[in-house]
């Protein structure tokens, strides 16, 4: 454990469930590590999670968190959050637990554009379960669930943000800590509602299944194969087919929910009976 | 009570059932729109924040119950309402409130199913689901008003049960009850004991969330943002809020979420006992049923006959003990309910064969009149 980043953790709670060679682990760094740099009040701070592997990570972070249902951290996080808007609120969930059961959830949330930070790790797979395919996993992929190869398309879930609303949207992944940090850290500082998509390796199940190599195969398929925007702006079309974006894909303030809210509450003189 | 034109009104139960909400404290509700509740949302989004309080209206009834939960871990005292087919929505996040244990109030006002049944007729089936609707064991604890004026003082008694028990109330309505408007008194400030949750005593770092304090078994309960730094979970958990695969600890964990409720019983069990002195049959009835069934009685009395009425102001825990010792005392019970016979099952499991119980059983939108319980008092006397 880093010293610098150690308060930030249950280190009792310590080793996680995690298998090794997931990536999980180093977004939750960049996570705290964005915490750390903003300077979020640790007591202030808030860190909701839905059903998966990676939305175990609350129960390895130390703050006030709290992991919630399937698909539903979302929904969770907006009660939290608008009940006490000075809270800073954090959300932690995965593929499948964001995309498919919590689809209806983060679609609202980005229109809604309530302060909340979303955090989404990307492994393209269900891995809790064992290995089901999910909304992320691209055509063709090979899960317990798509024995002959996946079928289905995936979401680009950074574009269903963008469409959904959501005021910042970005992309990283576990390679590249330093991006994923800042990408984190600059969602932080947007008042509304801030996405992440944090690609991580599961060669586990994902990598297994699809004979992707080790752990540390799948990390140099992210070097190997993402680009930044900044990058990508410059290249032609042709030469971007296969390459995944990262960066800050989206950034498009408006009218925070919370905010909107407070103002009608205002009318009323702060709160007296009328 | 002193009467005044300014604390009479005329109101609808729903209204009634949202102003409760506020006089008991309630400062957050998140839900969506259902006949036949909405006007709780529709009261609601406009009292709040007149009160300083927050409403949302959510994108589903799940995200709904959500929202509730959240905002409830800040120290907000919190509420949704739907119906049937919302109730069958709200089960999950309801299994994690009981679970995690975090106070709040549902509301359902009951129409008759099951699916989209009948939006706007009246029912009260879903007295089942409320006791067995998430998946488990779990205890509950669910409220049945007769009137708008109970709708007010019932829905203020549910937010102190949540507080104080740390559990979720339910607030079983009817259509006929959500929607009749009749005379109410609102209660003056400071007239109605308000209840709120057990703050924790101790500093932050000796803080352990979920272990009891007393004998009640309730745990205080820190709220987020106060510097109490714990982990909420819908996994089984032992009493620092992080989850345990162990036997041990699971059962512990589940046998104290049922043994608080049963400590609680006088605090929790509410009936109303109507000419039931020397009663030869005796009524069982609850939310509008409870009115006609009162209706019955005073016309069987007219006639001579000696009837009375047990009327279930708590439905769940089941009010066993004062139903046993009735049963010790008539000759027989009828249980009128407008449903295809969900509490009357109860009943005859509470008496054990002591006594006769027969059902009056209705599921077709309509309120069961008195002459049909009045007919039914002929027949077996």
């Amino acid at each position: 454990m880093f010293a610098e980043i150690e308060q930030y953790f249950r280190t009792e709670r310590l080793p996680h469930i995690w298998c090794p060679g997931c990536t999980n682990g180093i977004i939750v760094k960049s996570i705290v590590e964005a915490i750390q740099k903003a300077g979020l009040d640790q007591d202030k701070t808030v860190i909701v999670s839905g059903i998966g592997c990676s939305s175990r990570a609350t129960g390895y972070l130390n703050f006030n968190t709290l992991h919630t249902t399937h698909g539903r951290a979302l929904a969770f996080a907006s009660g939290v959050k608008l009940a006490n808007p000075e809270l800073n609120v954090f959300v932690i969930t995965g593929d499948g637990d964001c995309t498919s059961i919590g689809g209806n959830h983060f679609i609202h949330s980005a229109r809604r554009n309530m302060d909340l930070n979303v955090i989404l790790f990307n492994n393209n797979i269900y891995g809790m379960t064992g290995g089901q395919y999910s909304p992320m996993s691209p055509s063709g992929a090979k899960a317990t669930t798509a024995p002959y190869g996946n079928i289905e398309r995936p979401f680009d879930i950074c574009n269903l943000a963008i469409a959904a609303g959501a005021t910042y949207v970005a992309r990283g992944n576990s390679f590249n800590t330093r991006q994923l940090t800042d990408i984190i850290y600059n969602g932080i500082a947007n008042k509304g509602f801030s996405f992440v998509e944090a690609i991580a390796s599961c060669p586990v199940y994902y990598g297994r299944k699809n004979k992707l190599g080790n752990a540390a195969d799948m990390l140099k398929w992210q070097r190997d194969n993402c680009i930044t925007k900044e990058a990508a702006d410059r290249l032609p079309l042709e030469k971007k087919q296969g390459k995944v974006v990262t960066g800050i894909l989206h950034h498009e303030p408006a009218p925070e929910y919370t905010t909107e809210y407070q103002k009608i509450i205002d009318k009323f003189q702060g709160g007296e009976e009328s | 009570m002193n009467v005044t034109s300014i604390n009479a009104r005329l109101m609808q139960g729903n209204q009634a059932c949202a102003e409760g909400a506020i006089y008991a404290g309630a400062r957050f509700y998140a839900g969506y729109p259902i006949t036949p509740s909405t006007e709780i949302a529709e009261v609601l989004a406009e009292r709040l924040p007149q009160v300083g309080g927050k409403f949302i209206q959510m994108e589903d009834e799940i995200a709904s119950m959500a929202a509730i939960v959240g905002a409830s871990l800040t120290g907000a005292k919190s509420m949704t309402a739907t119906s049937g087919p919302g109730f069958s929505l709200k089960q999950e996040n309801l299994g994690y409130a009981v679970l995690s244990e975090v106070p709040c109030v549902v509301v359902d006002v009951q129409r008759l199913g099951p699916s989209t049944g009948g939006p706007t007729a009246p029912s009260q089936g879903d007295i089942m689901q409320a006791r067995w609707g998430t998946h488990g064991d779990h205890p509950i604890i669910a409220i049945s008003p007769s009137s708008v004026q109970e709708c007010f003082e019932l829905t203020v008694k549910a937010f102190n049960l949540s507080e104080r028990f740390r559990i979720p109330v339910l607030m079983m309505l009817d259509e006929v009850i959500g929607h009749m408007r009749e005379r109410i008194i609102i209660p003056a400030p400071g007239e109605l004991e308000i209840v709120d949750r057990k703050k924790p005593k101790v500093a932050p770092s000796q803080y352990v969330p979920y272990e009891p304090q007393d004998d009640s078994l309730v745990p205080p309960m820190a709220n987020f943002g106060e510097g109490y730094r714990y982990h909420v979970t819908g996994l089984l958990h032992d009493d620092t809020g992080f989850p345990s695969n162990s036997p041990a600890v699971m059962g512990e964990h589940q046998d104290r979420l049922h043994e608080k409720i049963r400590r609680g019983l006088h605090e929790i069990i509410m009936v109303e006992e109507v000419q039931t002195e020397d009663a030869d049959v005796l009524l069982v009835a609850f939310g509008c049923m409870a009115r006609s069934a009162a209706r019955a009685v005073k016309e069987a009395r007219a006639k001579g006959q000696k009837v009375g009425m047990l009327r279930l102001i708590t439905i769940w825990p089941f009010p066993e003990e004062a139903l046993r010792q009735l049963a010790e005392k008539v000759k027989a019970i009828i249980v009128p309910e407008m449903n295809l016979g969900q509490v009357v099952d109860v009943v005859k499991s509470a008496v054990e064969g002591k006594v006769p119980v027969y059902g009056i059983c209705q599921a077709d939108g309509e309120i069961i009149p008195p002459e049909r319980i009045l007919e039914k008092i002929e027949e077996v006397l």
